[in-house]
């Protein structure tokens, strides 16, 4: 007598498989995108002539010059950035941790979810029209969005952190301002310095492409080099942002290792 | 020398070292700011926040017209379709470029086998070709494929296919190998074929995984592919760099408002999906 092995999924997975492929069909039947003349004759040799642009990439000195500017632009743009961010979302952050009493918790919460919820690359849109093409918008641009990451992220550790300390001061005479920096901030400084260079982290990575809607750093350099056809000039960009986000992604995992074995 | 030492208590001990970080990070960051062509006075001295500040105010009302209405809902549709295609597109390159480049399946790892070496030189490139599909960003492939198929959402579902391919395809190996590799194992030891083992030891423990993880990143290119608008690639976010260009805040406001709402119920879809699978 045979026995029938337990069926790999259960009903509601088929549901779902049955769920996916009409959705799947349904969008390319919307989009009535052409894959098959993408990827035959015409369209692939258009395809592979544009990719071959990229070869040999731009590597003249003067050139190389102007990657280190852009290089530096972006890192700059991150840092200020960030650094507006920080202390930004450690102003709002006091209000929505209900530090200046429960009115101002729920507008301040709003407002916080209104800064993250908008991307960066709306922001940058936004801020272009602001202060015009350039990376003082992209700094903007990255300041906002990061303020209502980093607010949201501060008013936990403040809601989280012991309260006596700061009440202390406060029964001792001492004025709310001086009570809140030695109270309550050196206790919560570390995780404060901990989220605000975990957000610096990715912010370098989005300094790199926010140019691409005109905000300065790398991506406005592809940009304006794809839009010139100059297609040699965006292949050495594009290995710029590569070493870049490869740098990061090296020197936060050294750093996270360390500080694991010390913390160890 | 009472007021000497009320004056001392009163002084912060870690006064000095502090003002020293202050001023070495100051002069640290001055170049930055030079760079970043830090410039408020610009903001308020040019017309450019004037300008802010009347598109922002006509933010409201919001433009209900149907005739906009309609545009809105047909790059809304858009970006649902160009997130799924792409994601379904991106799996399917990514499911045999996880079978290569994950170890699992690796008969030389079983024994003391020859052909260790030449295993690892077929996985290796490939796992290389997919750090790189996923270290350049969605918005930058977008933007190499507009320029490459030209403007709409055909650029866009090839970015969010290229782009996912290189993480999904990371995550399908590696769900391959964190599983129970024993039945494979078993099935190869016995003499079974490859993808009798893939097929009968691997692949009906990591399936629900890969569903689930595969809808997670459904949301994210949701949410990606309203971003990648902005150089050309469809969808609501085309509308809104648009409506943007031609400051028509009312516009914007109701892109934004679906935008959020599109985000939600992304959110909840890929929840409730990502449940019954579990």
């Amino acid at each position: 007598m045979s026995r029938r092995p337990p069926p790999v999924l259960g009903v509601a997975p088929w549901l779902v498989l049955a769920f996916m492929a009409v959705a799947v069909t349904a969008s390319f039947w919307y989009l009535a995108l052409d894959l098959s003349g993408l990827l035959s004759g015409e369209g692939l040799a258009q395809m592979l002539r544009f990719a071959g642009g990229f070869f040999p990439p731009e590597l003249a000195p003067g050139f190389l010059a102007r990657i280190g500017q852009g290089t530096l632009e972006t890192l700059a743009i991150s840092a200020i950035g960030t650094l507006l961010a920080a202390f930004a979302g450690l102003a709002l952050a006091v209000p929505a941790a209900g530090r200046l009493g429960g009115w101002a918790r729920v507008p301040t919460r709003l407002l916080l979810n209104v800064l993250r919820s908008i991307p960066e690359v709306v922001w940058a849109a936004l801020m272009v029209l602001a202060a015009g093409l350039g990376p003082f918008a992209g700094t903007l641009a990255l300041a906002l969005h990061t303020a209502g990451v980093l607010g949201r992220l501060f008013a936990e550790t403040l809601e989280n952190a012991p309260q006596e300390p700061t009440e202390a001061l406060r029964h001792a005479g001492s004025p709310p301002l001086a009570a809140f920096c030695y109270g309550t901030l050196p206790v919560v400084m570390p995780q404060l310095l901990s989220y605000t260079l975990y957000r610096w982290e990715n912010n370098i990575r989005m300094a790199t492409v926010l140019g691409v809607v005109g905000a300065g750093g790398l991506g406005q350099m592809l940009f304006v080099s794809l839009s010139l056809f100059k297609q040699d000039e965006a292949a050495t960009v594009l290995g710029a942002m590569l070493l870049i986000v490869g740098l990061v992604d090296l020197l936060s995992a050294v750093l996270r290792r360390g500080l694991a074995r010390s913390g160890a | 020398m009472t007021a000497t030492r009320a004056s001392l208590a009163s002084r912060d001990p870690a006064l000095l070292p502090r003002l020293a970080i202050t001023v070495v990070a100051l002069l640290l960051l001055w170049p930055g700011l030079e760079l970043a062509e830090f410039d408020p006075a610009a903001l308020f001295d040019s017309r450019g926040l004037a300008t802010l500040g009347s598109f922002v105010g006509s933010f409201l009302p919001p433009d209900l017209s149907p005739a906009f209405l309609r545009l809105v809902a047909e790059a809304t549709l858009q970006t649902l379709a160009m997130a799924t295609a792409g994601v379904f597109l991106a799996a399917v390159l990514a499911f045999p470029a996880a079978l290569v480049a994950s170890r699992a399946l690796s008969i030389s790892r079983i024994g003391p086998g020859r052909g260790y070496w030449l295993g690892e030189a077929v996985r290796l490139p490939v796992r290389w070709l997919l750090i790189l599909l996923r270290s350049i960003p969605e918005i930058v492939w977008a933007l190499l494929f507009v320029r490459a198929v030209g403007l709409g959402p055909a650029a866009g579902v090839l970015a969010i296919a290229i782009n996912y391919a290189g993480m999904l395809g990371k995550v399908y190996f590696e769900i391959f190998e964190s599983g129970d590799t024993r039945p494979a194992r078993a099935i190869l030891e016995a003499g079974g074929g490859r993808l009798a083992a893939f097929g009968y030891g691997i692949f009906p423990v990591a399936l629900p995984e890969l569903m689930s993880y595969s809808v997670y990143r459904w949301e994210c290119a949701v949410r990606a592919s309203v971003v990648m608008g902005f150089v050309g690639a469809g969808g609501l976010g085309q509308q809104m760099d648009l409506s943007m260009k031609m400051l028509a805040g009312g516009e914007v406001a109701t892109i934004l408002v679906v935008f959020f709402l599109l985000v939600l119920l992304a959110d909840a879809v890929s929840a409730v999906l990502r449940r019954a699978v579990a």
